[in-house]
């Protein structure tokens, strides 16, 4: 069966990556697995090395040492033609020179089908991006979201083990961004293939991926599912990342997690002595009346400005240290009621179970 | 620290880089692939250019009896006759120079400011004789320039003058002659630089105030001087070593410095001389453009990378 | 478009600069025009314009058989020059664009020297060496040394060609299992066509051109079409050379135009 749910999806083992250019260490010690049919995302800044690490996937760029096995095969020499990878570029890189069908037909034209066998396939790729009938347009009479179509089936056409994909969706406009979201999600889904996934947008990771690889610097910050990316950062740049968030710094000592003289609750263990950053996203923190303190950690703090947003408001409020958080909630009728006004003493409550320590560097 | 598993050559390493040994195997692999594709070009070059230029080279610094000496250089100082050559190659490199500076800066700043359309159409007016022979050009000069020409014909037609003007076959004629074939060399690179002046500075500049005039001797006139730069570069380095017009146009009162290397070699056979010539201006071809790369950091030969 | 460059200088104010742009641009285009109309006078006089017109230096050039076989030499040596610069110097263009070879510059600047080098000296160069391995008049050597001197016209017009080319193209054929060459091949090579074929035309035009060289290395058999000429405006002027020279003027512009018209398909 064609194009079915892809029994030869198999797992790929990054192993040990390292990438220099010249003195510049773009990639260093790189380990990651991706499991088979996994939908997995490298998310960080330009210039984190998530592309470099997807160039050497596809076998673009040579790494100075380390290894790549896909089901167990080592590929970290092997030419890109081999690789058998699908690979959907930024700008699409159709041919210009060759119509729809032929641009797809190329990966198994490549693979010596036979003309009946080529039809076939491409026609059900074509069926699966939802460009049926389309086989003999021209590349420049596609719009964006067609040619990303053609780009998707032509590298899925030939059941490649993986696909590959840096940032596919950039150069599409914002709607059609999260609705070609959505559309290469469910298309994973059927297909199953095992893909890496390159992009900045945290958001688009967050909707798409079964795991994301936080990358900064040349290095893996944080491997986690989008829940647990965003609940339980390890890091401050995760945490800044992913997300806003306001950092507060706390300390350990004695075997408990010290906020100027109150003594943080907080489920998770209290870590080693020293100093740290309390994580607290905007919309964990609570407006609290001086009373209800039952079972919250709570921060004074002053209101600095308020503004309303129709759905939700944002209070900026600035801590007895001097530093400002952010505080966001929705505009329910009881929260409107207690809305503090500019230069009000407040309490900022956060919940035991919400509070996140990461190391400050 | 196993060593019984690093028979693959994939195995982890004491210090835990893997492949290291393999990944650089593969790209010498990849460096000599792209090599082996340049190699036939560079053959060529190698081959045809370097050789025999080392080769000469070498012959220069012997003398007649094949004894090591300066002779064939000393002897550029020595003979007046080869000091004469020198001056009058510089004299027409400058001359001409600047004749393709006058001439060239303006065409190439009208070029830059008509609308693109008409602007391509009058590139073909410079780039038509780009591509001509320079034998066409110089025989077409001849035939305007020389005693029985046309020029002289319509002078003495129209009366102006008894007796027909030298104007081929002498410093004159070389010039002109020159100047013609040098032109597009400095009116490319200058137009392109040009084009590439952005026109919102200089409408700034009217807006703040500025006489168009004013506009331009501060604005534009500087933007455009490494295009200049680089123009007059490669026309004067291409005039010092220039051999078909002043052979032709030159009455054989005007030997610069590539005549002299021909007669040398193909009257006199005398190839430690000619060598020495080629040597010298060699060094001082490339002396100037490694002058001029250094100064702007960009590369003379632009303008054959453009039509 | 006009608008887009104009700036608030009316046309008229500029006037003096157009006079001096037309006179410039008449003084480089002249010489060929007089040519033309000069190669089909009736006279051996030098008249402009001229008082009877006629054939004769047509019939002139072709009737000989000394410039007919010139000119023999001179298609033979730049169709051959064409066929082997190209794709020589297509190669080494995709080589110094793939730019990861450490000394790149390096041979950028050897591949373009003949570009700069002061042609006499190649000239000579050439004539010594072949003096050595019997290459002097000779049709493969005049191919060679036509070759060197032709190369880096296509490797440049090849490599800016490239530079406005999208590697991810070829990239992209590799990852769906086109080899090196076959990406090459199959995506990149129809793509650089324009510029793989006017630098062809180059080739073939700076060969047919080329003078300096010639003069030292073809002789006899192998004289070319320049070299005769050469020799023959050094004794008089025979208006025989304006009929030539308006072929190669038309040669050029023909070529020319098909360079652009290439070009333009882009």
């Amino acid at each position: 069966m064609l194009l079915s749910l892809a029994p030869s999806a198999l797992p790929i083992g990054i192993n040990g990556i390292e990438k220099r250019f010249g003195a510049v260490s773009i990639l260093s010690d790189l380990s990651l697995d991706v499991a088979a049919g996994e939908f997995l995302t490298l998310l960080g800044p330009s210039g984190s090395g998530k592309t470099t690490l997807l160039m050497i996937l596809a076998g673009f760029v040579r790494a100075n040492a380390g290894s790549i096995k896909v089901g167990g095969e080592e590929i970290i020499t092997m030419p890109p033609h081999r690789r058998n990878i699908g690979m959907v570029f930024q700008n699409y890189a159709l041919f210009p020179h060759m119509n729809v069908f032929h641009n797809v037909a190329f990966p198994l034209k490549q693979r010596r089908a036979s003309a009946a066998d080529t039809r076939e396939r491409v026609e059900k790729a074509l069926d699966l991006v939802r460009l049926q009938g389309l086989g003999e347009r021209r590349v420049d009479q596609l719009s964006g979201g067609q040619r990303q179509r053609v780009a998707l089936a032509r590298a899925i056409v030939f059941e490649p083990r993986i696909v590959l994909m840096d940032e596919p969706l950039s150069a599409l406009d914002k709607g059609l961004r999260e609705h070609m979201q959505i559309e290469l999600r469910n298309l994973h889904r059927r297909l199953g293939m095992t893909t890496v996934y390159v992009t900045h947008d945290q958001r688009e990771a967050i909707t798409m991926s079964d795991r994301i690889a936080v990358m900064n610097a040349g290095r893996i910050e944080q491997i986690d599912q989008p829940e647990a990316l965003y609940a339980r950062p390890k890091t401050k740049f995760v945490a800044g990342f992913i997300g806003e968030s306001n950092f507060i710094p706390v300390e350990c000592r004695n075997g408990s997690v010290w906020y100027e003289d109150h003594k943080l609750r907080m489920n998770a263990p209290a870590p080693s002595a020293g100093r740290y950053l309390m994580v607290a996203r905007p919309e964990k923190l609570r407006l609290l009346a001086d009373t209800d303190q039952a079972g919250l950690n709570v921060l004074p703090a002053t209101v600095g400005d308020v503004i309303y947003q129709g759905d939700s408001f944002i209070c900026y409020a600035t801590l007895r240290d001097g530093r400002q958080v952010t505080l966001r909630d929705y505009c329910r009728s009881d929260v409107l009621a207690k809305l503090p006004a500019p230069g009000e003493p407040i309490t900022l409550g956060i919940d035991a179970q919400d509070v996140v320590l990461v190391a400050d560097q | 620290m196993s060593v019984g598993s690093a028979s693959l050559g994939q195995a982890v390493r004491p210090d835990g880089v893997l492949n290291a040994d393999v990944l650089r195997a593969d790209a010498r692999r990849q460096a000599l692939g792209l090599l082996a594709l340049l190699s036939p070009g560079l053959f060529l070059v190698f081959a045809v250019i370097v050789v025999p230029i080392g080769w000469l080279f070498w012959l220069s610094l012997f003398d007649e009896t094949g004894q090591l000496s300066p002779a064939n250089y000393a002897r550029f100082f020595e003979q007046a006759s080869y000091i004469k050559t020198f001056a009058t190659t510089f004299k027409v490199a400058f001359v001409v120079t600047g004749a393709c500076v006058l001439f060239g800066y303006p065409l190439a700043y009208m070029l830059s400011q008509l609308p693109r359309r008409a602007a391509s159409i009058c590139l073909i007016f410079v780039i038509l004789p780009f591509w001509t022979s320079v034998l066409v050009r110089t025989y077409a000069w001849l035939v305007i320039l020389q005693r029985k020409g046309l020029i002289n014909n319509w002078l003495i037609d129209l009366g102006v003058i008894g007796q027909p003007l030298p104007l081929a076959n002498n410093f004159a004629g070389v010039v002109i002659g020159m100047t013609h074939i040098m032109l597009p060399f400095l009116v490319l690179p200058l137009y392109a630089s040009m084009k590439t002046i952005d026109q919102d500075c200089l409408r700034a500049g009217m807006n703040l105030g500025a006489s168009p005039a004013a506009t331009f001797r501060q604005i534009f006139f500087p933007l455009s001087l490494p295009g200049l730069a680089s123009g007059v570069v490669i026309v004067f380095v291409l005039c010092l070593g220039f051999f078909v017009t002043p052979a032709l146009m030159g009455g054989g009162k005007v030997i610069m410095w590539a005549m002299r290397m021909e007669q040398a070699t193909s009257l006199y056979s005398n190839w430690g001389a000619g060598a020495a010539l080629g040597v010298v201006l060699l060094a001082v071809t490339l002396a100037l453009l490694g002058l001029f790369q250094r100064l702007l950091g960009a590369r003379a030969t632009g303008v054959w990378s453009r039509r | 478009m006009s608008t887009e460059n104009s700036l608030p200088i009316s046309h008229w104010q500029r006037l003096w600069l157009y006079l001096l742009g037309g006179l410039v641009m008449l003084f480089l285009i002249a010489p060929s025009v007089i040519i033309v109309i000069m190669s089909f006078s009736g006279s051996t006089l030098l008249q402009f314009p001229p008082d009877e017109w006629s054939l004769r230096w047509y019939e002139s050039y072709f009737g000989s058989v000394e410039w007919r076989d010139a000119t023999i030499v001179s298609v033979k040596v730049a169709v051959m020059t064409a066929i082997v610069a190209t794709p020589l110097g297509t190669a080494a263009a995709y080589a110094i664009n793939a730019g990861t070879l450490r000394l790149s510059g390096a041979i950028n600047a050897l591949l373009t020297a003949s570009l700069i080098i002061p042609v006499i000296l190649i000239g000579i160069g050439t004539f010594f060496l072949y003096a050595r391995i019997g290459l002097n008049n000779t049709l493969t050597g005049l191919v060679i040394a036509h070759t060197v001197q032709a190369l880096p016209l296509v490797v440049l017009t090849v490599l800016s060609g490239l530079r406005s080319y999208d590697m991810n193209q070829e990239m992209v054929a590799r990852s769906l299992g086109a080899g090196r060459f076959a990406a090459f091949l199959q995506v990149t090579m129809p793509q650089l066509r324009f510029s793989i074929v006017s630098g062809a035309l180059f080739a073939f035009i700076t060969s047919f051109d080329e003078v300096v060289v010639s003069l030292f290395i073809s002789g006899g058999e192998t004289t070319t079409l320049t070299r005769r000429m050469f020799n023959a405006l050094r004794d008089q002027i025979d208006p025989t050379i304006a009929a030539i020279s308006t072929c190669l003027i038309v040669l050029s512009i023909v070529l020319l135009s098909a360079a652009q018209l290439f070009g333009r398909g882009r």
